[in-house]
Order: structure tokens, then C-alpha cells, then sequence
């Protein structure tokens, strides 16, 4: 199905058809080019040299005999900062006001400590990868193992070893977020629930690990890099090389995947580019799969104590969530403020009187953790539904009822918060779920899969996430705290034979923009969107942007780029009128064409307007020749997309085996722009959340150790292990942007793992099981049930010890 | 993920791979599939100085029937899968996915001694015969019980190779059953369980259980094997006899599986590869 296939009526009608993406013959008949792809003549290679220790004193470093080895150029430690010319640590990009953030520098190589295993110590540089690879092995590097803080909650305890000693403690920052009373909320409830809700660490795992090729220009430097943020990595390659920031060009290639782990300012870029201009040639890294399992951030990690208290009819009066989040040994670009983006939702789709997120962050000897896909967002919509869902249980209440109860109707909506919901339609999202399911065969399947020995259950998420990353004046220094601006650019410059080339400041990877965006402009100026090409990832080219991220690239970067092309648009209207003596507010673009309103046979394509605008011997009097505008825009406010997802999972009590059987999604991202794309992008999420849920946890032992330094233990799911995802749509527009759009490039991440633990516990409470903590694997549902069957009665919740049941 | 510096040459027969190899030195190893030493390599777990690539041995290609089944080393999974193998085929037919089956050999997977590989313990329950030749053309005859030493180790030694494996009788001569647990479609077994029955009219006349993953090598499950013979292949007996599959084993424990875990998916694959023999033909 797709509600929206139909050609529209206006202008050429691309928007909204289910186009193949542009992007694709080149992609996958091998001509995309990516980092790796590009070796300049001369380029040296560099190998890292990785602590093999959680935490421990660099005693000594002995890099001679390295660079005694033939083809070794040179080998730095973080003794050679400053003849490297790096100016200061790595960045970390919040500042919330009137908060403390213990921000401990960070090198891009070790210096004195290191802190976590694969914290990069030395780096060698040279001729040939494999003989750069076998270098590292020749330089020998005494560590003097100290103490690990690796547990997050006993990280925090009086006496834990301290990842920085010098900052006196683990405690990274505390931060809340609260509108109403919480206390009274919980006060005046009927029932209280608490849970303990553990989301823990994944991977973000794209299939093309990070990769940097730098390259000495003489007076500056190119830097092409695998990166979400090209124009990040030049301001600070610019601050912290004390480059002058034209003089350094950052190029992001064709990127493999980023997921958030490409949303950084890397200490090996910083460092490649150093060396590139200390040594003169081009110095290439291209990150190993180890590397990227041990070293490219983490995500989530977070313990969530949750307590929801509602009225006996289901009216919830209030939720207060205390998040301790892991974040690793470093603060990174974002890392810190990663869990908060999730309390500005942590109202859900509902509309509670009182909502309170206290955050507190924490250090620990493991890789730091930042943005993977929905940064925040999953998890508080993992503990907000599958909370509501425990709540249902001891209300003795319909699931899908309590969510209806509580349901958000009009909007925009201000949230107790005090964040405003700009459009929505709640109920609307999950009729049309349920149309997707005959509840009654449903049960009856159930029935006789229980008969069978297996065990049916279905568990719904309904969310709302917030994305459109992001009104400046908000999310700002004087805001949130963000060191930055989060608008968008776009230009749009139509050739003397009306194709059109247009710049995005976002940097897409996979999300497919460069048919998006062609459609968006094809539509407004009569064109092709076969000849609308979309240039992005070089800050060598077109103007300033701020990348592609937090769902922000169509809501944000295509607003940008539907205003330049409005522009131009205009222009060529008054050129129209001006050679066809009409008034421009008479012309209009239909069927590829701009038109005199009421004589349709008057008009000009966008060939011959550009021809009059590329030969300026008959333009209207003082305007500039070309055809070329740029707009920069900075949202109103977020964009709230906003959904209903099932799941139907099949339990095997035998051996704890959890099957997806169906899952079926509906989103609401405004009106479709390309309903096939949006598809992609919901299939993506939702396997990432399956991953999450069921089969991906990185894990590290007691003294550190990475456990999941490979895919045989990272247990990332293949095409094999999921099920085919249904997909509906409903269309509410958002008044935030010309297009209506929200992201969607998340949102099916930040819905489904909820789905699905609340279909496993559907499914095993004829066991006796009332609640169980992500990841589910065979051997963690198989000790539950043995649980409950020694019990009676079972569940994580009561063997954490740290639930308080009050009804 | 980039590998040691290491030689490469390739052999044109057994005998001068034998060479190659005794040339090379305690750190040359043969190359068959590659799909199990080639990730050891890049993980830098392996680092062996010399690869004697196998590739042009072809007369160790292939199944030849001759009253028992003899299998060339150099057989891939995918060969040995639709080869009407019975429980070695359908053993075959869950390794990994389509690509490595296409690569790997039963020879190398054997020859790894990998106790998580699904072919070992299905040699096992069927009592195979490894072939090993040394120089000069002598060859050696390895039952499959004495062949698995311990965890990456056989009984062959660095002078030989592996050639073929025999199995005296045709193993499509078995009632069978392979049930194999795994989180993901390509991951190597958690835990295997590979049944051979064999009725007299309705009776066990005899019955072989091989066990993968229980220990460093692969087992038999013989108190399964004794509680089958002589009773009726019903499901009180083979709920009965299958309590029994994990006796005796203390697994290897990893990330995913505990050992009270593991022994108990034993016991629950043996009483479900017994009903697919059960139901078998």
C-alpha cells in the first residue's frame, strides 16, 4: 500500500511518487567512491598502536625500533602533541548553563594515561598498510595497570577507582528536566509502578568502518574523511591545527552507514591531518572492523529507574525517570547530552500533568558513548512503554486502552514540559495499526501455538519523538547549552540549459536525499528530477552546513533548500511576466512549464528562462543575469513525527528463543515525499531495534576487557534472522516547515525495542514472567523461566532488587 | 583485520604440497576453504609464515560410493549438503551461509578441529575413518574417535595432510535427525545434536548420538545411545533417554551460554533431532 503513489497535480508532480533513488546505479554497481577508494600519490599509512588495558600509567613507550623498520616515516605518542602542532584536546561541543560538566581532556593520542582498551597511544606512519600494521607491533609499550571503574552503578560508590583522578570523581554532571509538581503526582496516584529498565550498550556497526585520507596542499590541507559532519571537522581541524578555515577543505566522500558513530570530531582525523602537514604527504587511516568494534563510539547504556503513577480509571498523574547513563572514559562531541535529548520526549504520546528527568552522567574505563541512531529517544520510549505496559497489568487495564486514555488530542500540544508537540494524531496512527490485525485470530493462533508448546504474544509501542534538529535559539548557548547553531543551508543553481545542481549543507549517507530533494525542486521549477543534481559533503563546495543527523536533513536541510528554490522561482517568474507581458503573480508552474494563469499554451520552460537569464539582452531593468539562490534557514521549532508499531513474537519456552513473527509499523512523518525511501528508512530503524532487543549487546568483563570485538560475538542480526516488516503510513503535516515533513530516520529505531520486550512479556506471562530487561536472548528468557517456575512467580524486576511495587 | 606478512605458494599435487609444507617450517600451514584460517589471520590469532594453497588438488574433490561413502577432503560443505548424505548432508546444508558453503571444505573443518563446527561431531556419531598421507604416498587410517584431541588440535600430524574421510557404510542408511542452536542463521552451533537410529520393525536395532559444542572435542552421548537400543522409538522413550544426552559434559561456557544452559539445550536437540529420526522415512 502506499497512500501516497498518486502523481500529484501541481507543478511536474514528483513529490510524493515512489521514485527509485538516484543514488542507487552508482552505489550498487561498485562506481560509488569512498574514502578507501582514494590513495594521492605518496600517501603514508597509519597504524594505531592501542591499549590493551582498561586503565593504566604509560610507564614507557620504546618506538625505536619501529622506526628503524623500512618505510616508518614516523612515529608519534602523545609526547609529540605540540611538535604536531595540535593547539588542544578534542571537543566537546555542550556547555548547558548553570550546569557542571567534568570534561577531562582528551588527546588524540594517550598522554600519561590510558583509559580505556583500544585508547590509542602511538601511531605509526609510513609506506604500505600491511607493513604500517606489522610496524605497530615493533613499538613496545610498558603499562602499569590501575584500578577499572567498569560497572556504572558501582562506579558512582564512595571508593571506586576514578577513571580521571584528577577531577575527584566518576560523576560526570547532573541535569534534570522537569515540568509539574511530580511529587504531588505521585501523591495524589492510585497506583505507583517502578521498574528498573536497564538499556544497554550497542554498537552502531556500519558496513564501511571510519576511514581519513589527509592531504598537505602547501598552504593548507584537503581532509576527506567517512563523516556525518564535514563542516564540524573543519571549524575544528581550523581551531585546533590553527589553520585559517578556508584554507582547509573537508570532503565526505560516499559514506557507508553512519548511525550516529560519524556524527564526531575524531582524534584520528585531527591527528592525520597534523601529520599530513608535518610530514608533507598525504597520510591515509582506514579503520579496521576490530578498531571500529573497540574504539568508534557506543550507544546507550543506561540504567532507568522509572516510577509512573496513575489514577485507578488509567489517568496517569505523572512520571519521574532517573537515568544514570555510562559515558565511557571521554567525553566526546556529544556524548553528555545523548540521554537528555530523550527527556524533551519523555511525555510520550501522552498527556501527562507532571513529568521529571534527573540525569546523571557517568565516567567509566569503557569507550565513550555518543549518538547512535535515535541518541536518547529509543530509550525513553522504551522505558515510558514498556512502563505504560506494566501499568496496564496492574490497573487490571487494556494496553491499548491506557494508551488511548492518555493520549494527546489537540495540538500543537504544550507538554507539562513545556516543549510543544507542533501536529499529531495519535489515535489516527493506532486505528490504522489495528487494522492491520484480526485480534481474534490472533488469540486463536495463540491458542494453538500454546497447544504446541510454544508461547504468542504481541506487545504495541505508541510514540512520538522529537527530531528536525534543531530552532538555534533552543538547543543554543543560551539554550540547552549546544556551542553551536543547528540551521540548514541550501543553494540552488540552475545552468544555462535549465538542469539545475543544488547544495545541501547536510551531508546524507544512505538516507537517499539526492532523490528527495530533486523532487522537492523539480517540482517548484517545471524540471526533471532526472537533471536536478544534489551536491552535498564538501565544504569545498557550496555554503555552510551543519550535517546529517537527528532526523533533521529533510525537516531542516529540505526547508532550506524548497526556500532557495522558491527564490529562484520567483526570479524566473518575473522573467516569464517580463517576456510575456504578464504580471508575475500571474505566472505558475504546471506540467513543466511556467505559465500565464488562464492561458496555458503561454508559457516558458526552465531551458529557455534560463537561456534569457544566461543572455541577459531582454531582462526586466536592474536584474543581475543567472539563475543561481541560496537560503539558510533555522526552524520555528522541532518537528514530532509520531507512530503505532506491533509486534507478534513466537517464544520458545523449551530453549528461551524469541522469533519475530510480524511487525507491522506506522509512522506519521508528515506527507510522504517519496513513500519508497520511507519505507527504507522504517525497515532500517526497526532491524536496528530488533538488533537491540533481541540478539546486539556489547559487553566488556570485569577488568574491561572488550567481550564483542567481533561480528561472531557483536551479535548484529543478518537478513536472515528478521521478519518481513509491514509497513502503513498516516500524513499529518506539521505547520513547522513548507513541506509538512518530519524525520523519519529514526523514528522506527526509537519505537520498536519497547514492541518487542512488551510482546515477550505478553508472551510469558502464562509463565509467570511480569517483566524482563533487554537484550532478550535464549539464555536470559531460559533463566527467567527457570525463575519462575522455581517461584511461582518471576521476573528481572524482583532479582534486580530494586523494585518497589506500591498499589 | 590485515594479516601478518606471510609467503604464499601454491601445490600442484599431495606430494608437493607435503613438500611445500615440510620446506616451510613448523609455521607453514595448508590452505583448503580458508574460512576458518583466514579470520584467525586477520585477527592476527594466526600468523603462519608459509600458506600451501590446496586449490589445485582436485583429486581430492569429490564423494565416490562404493559400497561405504568415500569423501575427498577438498569436498565443499555445499557438495557434501546435496550430496543425499543423509545427517552429514543436512548437517551441511546449516553451515554458515551460501558462500562459505561454496568455499569450505569438510577436510579443512575437520583438519581445524573446531569442537563449534558442525561437522565433527556428525563424523563422530557416524564412527568415519580419516585418511591422512604423509611423503612418499603412505597413508594412515584415523578413526573419528581418536581423531579429535582437544580444542583446535587433532591427531594429525604437521607431516600430514588430510585426504579423505570414509565412512564404511553409506550414511543415508540412517534414520537421522540434526538439530542445532544458534542465535543467528550463520552463527557456528551454541550446541548440536546429530541422531542415527536404526529400527528393527519397530524396535532400536541401534542408535549413535554426537554431541557438538559439549566439550573441546566432539562426543558421543552413549547413555542416550544404551537407553535407545532394544526399546521402541516412542516419546516417553526418547523423553527418558534424552534426559540423559548431557551426562557427564562440562561445556565451555561463553557470552551467550552458560553451562547449565548448554546442557540443557543437549537434552532438549537430542529429543528433537530423535523425533526428526522418528519421523524420518
Amino acid at each position: 500500500m502506499s497512500v501516497a503513489d498518486e502523481p500529484k497535480t501541481t507543478g511536474n508532480g514528483f513529490v510524493g511518487r515512489a521514485m527509485r533513488r538516484k543514488e542507487d546505479p552508482r552505489l550498487i554497481t561498485g562506481r560509488g567512491r569512498y574514502v578507501d577508494d582514494l590513495t594521492p600519490q605518496g600517501t603514508l599509512w597509519c597504524a594505531f598502536v592501542r591499549s590493551t588495558e582498561a586503565h593504566a600509567r604509560i610507564v614507557s613507550i620504546d618506538k625505536s625500533e619501529a622506526e628503524a623498520l623500512p618505510g616508518v616515516h614516523a612515529v608519534y605518542t602523545g609526547e609529540d602533541m605540540e611538535a604536531l602542532g595540535i593547539l588542544d584536546a578534542l571537543p566537546m561541543a555542550w556547555v548547558p548553563p548553570e550546569v557542571e560538566v567534568r570534561n577531562a581532556k582528551h588527546w588524540p593520542l594517550a598522554r600519561g594515561e590510558v583509559k580505556f582498551v583500544g585508547d590509542p597511544i602511538a601511531v605509526v606512519i609510513g609506506e604500505g598498510r600491511y607493513a604500517m600494521q606489522d610496524a605497530a607491533e615493533s613499538v613496545f609499550v610498558d603499562l602499569e595497570p590501575l584500578p577499572v571503574a567498569i560497572d556504572l552503578e558501582a562506579a558512582l560508590r564512595d571508593g571506586a577507582p576514578l577513571v580521571h583522578e584528577e577531577l575527584g570523581t566518576n560523576r560526570v554532571h547532573d541535569w534534570t528536566l522537569a515540568g509539574g509538581d511530580v511529587e504531588a503526582a505521585m501523591a495524589e496516584a492510585d497506583v505507583v509502578v517502578e521498574r528498573r529498565i536497564v538499556n544497554h550498550r550497542t554498537a552502531g556497526a556500519p558496513i564501511e568502518t571510519r576511514g581519513v585520507v589527509a592531504e598537505p596542499r602547501g598552504v593548507g590541507m584537503t581532509l576527506t574523511s567517512s563523516t556525518q559532519v564535514p563542516h564540524f571537522v573543519r571549524l575544528f581541524l581550523a581551531l585546533l591545527l590553527g589553520e585559517s578555515e578556508e584554507k582547509v577543505r573537508v570532503i565526505a566522500p560516499e559514506v557507508g552507514g553512519g548511525f550516529g558513530t560519524k556524527l564526531q570530531v575524531c582524534g584520528e582525523e585531527v591527528l592525520l591531518a597534523a601529520a599530513a602537514r608535518k610530514l608533507g604527504r598525504p597520510c591515509k587511516w582506514i579503520e579496521t572492523r576490530s578498531e571500529n568494534m573497540m574504539v568508534t563510539h557506543h550507544g546507550r547504556d543506561q540504567i532507568d529507574y522509572v516510577k509512573m503513577g496513575a489514577k485507578r480509571d488509567g489517568t496517569v498523574t505523572g512520571v519521574h525517570v532517573k537515568i544514570l547513563a555510562d559515558m565511557g572514559a571521554y567525553l566526546m562531541l556529544l556524548t553528555p547530552t545523548i540521554p537528555s535529548l530523550g527527556a524533551f520526549v519523555m511525555s510520550g504520546c501522552y498527556a501527562f500533568d507532571a513529568v521529571q528527568t534527573d540525569i546523571t552522567g557517568v565516567y567509566t574505563n569503557k569507550c565513550p558513548t555518543d549518538a547512535i541512531r535515535g541518541a536518547g529517544r529509543p530509550e525513553a520510549t522504551h522505558m515510558i512503554e514498556v512502563t505504560m505496559d506494566q501499568l496496564a497489568h496492574e490497573l487490571g487495564m487494556d494496553r491499548v486502552e491506557l494508551r488511548r486514555k492518555n493520549f494527546i488530542t489537540e495540538f500543537p500540544a504544550e507538554t507539562a514540559l513545556g516543549i510543544v508537540y507542533d501536529s499529531g494524531d495519535y489515535h489516527g496512527s493506532l486505528d490504522k495499526l489495528l487494522e492491520h490485525f484480526d485480534v481474534e485470530a490472533f488469540e486463536r493462533e495463540k491458542a494453538d501455538a500454546a497447544k504446541a508448546g510454544k508461547r504468542l504474544g504481541v506487545g504495541y509501542s505508541t510514540y512520538t519523538e522529537i527530531c528536525g534538529l534543531a530552532p538555534s535559539r533552543v538547543t543554543g548557548p543560551q539554550g540547552f547549552g549546544l556551542q553551536t547553531g543547528l540551521w540548514e543551508s541550501g543553494m540552488v543553481r540552475v545552468h544555462f540549459t535549465g538542469a539545475v545542481t543544488a547544495y545541501t549543507g547536510c551531508s546524507p549517507h544512505g538516507q537517499g536525499q539526492e532523490t528527495t530533494f530533486a523532487q522537492i525542486i523539480a517540482d517548484r521549477l517545471g524540471v526533471d528530477p532526472a537533471n536536478v543534481e544534489i551536491m552535498h559533503g564538501d565544504t569545498g563546495t557550496g555554503p555552510h552546513g551543519l550535517g546529517t543527523y537527528g532526523s533533521r536533513t529533510t525537516a531542516v536541510g529540505g526547508e532550506a533548500i524548497v526556500r532557495a528554490t522558491n527564490k529562484v522561482a520567483d526570479k524566473a517568474k518575473r522573467i516569464v511576466a517580463h517576456m510575456l507581458e504578464a504580471a508575475p503573480e500571474d505566472i505558475e508552474v504546471e506540467d513543466g512549464k511556467f505559465s500565464v494563469k488562464g492561458s496555458p499554451g503561454k508559457g516558458m520552460t526552465m531551458a529557455e528562462i534560463a537561456g534569457a537569464a544566461f543572455i541577459p539582452d531582454n531582462l526586466p531593468e536592474d536584474m543581475e543575469p543567472g539563475l543561481e539562490e541560496t537560503a539558510f534557514y533555522d526552524p520555528s521549532n522541532f518537528v514530532f513525527p509520531f507512530g503505532a508499531h506491533a509486534a507478534i513474537v513466537e517464544v520458545d519456552p523449551e530453549t528461551g528463543r524469541v522469533d519475530v513473527r510480524r511487525y507491522v509499523a506506522v509512522d506519521d512523518c508528515g506527507p510522504a515525499i517519496n513513500p519508497t525511501i520511507i519505507d527504507g528508512q522504517v525497515h532500517g530503524g526497526v532491524v536496528h531495534s530488533i538488533g537491540q532487543a533481541l540478539y546486539e549487546q556489547v559487553h566488556y568483563d570485569e577488568a574491561g576487557q572488550l567481550v564483542t570485538g567481533t561480528f561472531v560475538d557483536y551479535c548484529l542480526p543478518s537478513a536472515a534472522d528478521v521478519p518481513s516488516i509491514e509497513t502503513d503510513r498516516t500524513e499529518t503535516p506539521s505547520p513547522v516547515n513548507q513541506l509538512g515533513v518530519k524525520g523519519i530516520g529514526e523514528a522506527g529505531t526509537i519505537a520498536s525495542t519497547a514492541a518487542i520486550t512488551n510482546a515477550v512479556i505478553d508472551a510469558l506471562r502464562p509463565e509467570g514472567i511480569t517483566f524482563i530487561n533487554m537484550p532478550l536472548t535464549p539464555v536470559r528468557v531460559w533463566e527467567a523461566l527457570n525463575e519462575a517456575r522455581e517461584t511461582g512467580s518471576a521476573g528481572e524486576a524482583r532479582r534486580d532488587g530494586d523494585r518497589r511495587e506500591t498499589t | 583485520m590485515i594479516p601478518a606478512e606471510f609467503d604464499y605458494v601454491v601445490a600442484d599435487s599431495v606430494d608437493d604440497a607435503l613438500g611445500k609444507l615440510a620446506d616451510g617450517g613448523e609455521d607453514a600451514k595448508l590452505l583448503a576453504g580458508g574460512h576458518s584460517l583466514l579470520p584467525l589471520m586477520k585477527l592476527r590469532l594466526a600468523a603462519p609464515t608459509l600458506l600451501v594453497d590446496l586449490r589445485r588438488l582436485r583429486d581430492l574433490e569429490g564423494i565416490r560410493r562404493n559400497g561405504g561413502v568415500s569423501i575427498g577432503a577438498r569436498t565443499t560443505h555445499h557438495a557434501v549438503a546435496t550430496g543425499d548424505l543423509g545427517v552429514l548432508s543436512s548437517a551441511a546444508a546449516t553451515i554458515a551461509d551460501q558462500q562459505v558453503r561454496n568455499r569450505g571444505t569438510i577436510g579443512g573443518s575437520l583438519a581445524h578441529g573446531d569442537p563449534a563446527s558442525d561437522l565433527p561431531g556428525v563424523v563422530l556419531a557416524l564412527e568415519g575413518t580419516i585418511v591422512a598421507q604423509s611423503a612418499g604416498g603412505a597413508t594412515r587410517e584415523i578413526p573419528a574417535a581418536d581423531f579429535f584431541r582437544d580444542y583446535l588440535e587433532t591427531a594429525l600430524e604437521p607431516t600430514e595432510i588430510l585426504t579423505e574421510v570414509r565412512f564404511d557404510e553409506d550414511p543415508s542408511a540412517w534414520r537421522h535427525g540434526y538439530e542445532k542452536f544458534h542465535r543467528r542463521q550463520e552463527d557456528w552451533p551454541m550446541v548440536a545434536v546429530s541422531a542415527l537410529v536404526k529400527l528393527d520393525g519397530d524396535v532400536v536395532a541401534d542408535a549413535r548420538i554426537g554431541l557438538t559444542h559439549m566439550s573441546g572435542v566432539p562426543l558421543r552421548a552413549t547413555a542416550v545411545e544404551e537407553a535407545l537400543k532394544g526399546g521402541r522409538l516412542d516419546a516417553g522413550t526418547i523423553k527418558a533417554a534424552s534426559d540423559q544426552a548431557a551426562e557427564g559434559t562440562s561445556p565451555p561456557a561463553d557470552l551467550n551460554a552458560t553451562e547449565d544452559y548448554k546442557r540443557h539445550l543437549a537434552r532438549v536437540l537430542c529429543a528433537r533431532a530423535l523425533r526428526q529420526a522418528a519421523r524420518a522415512g
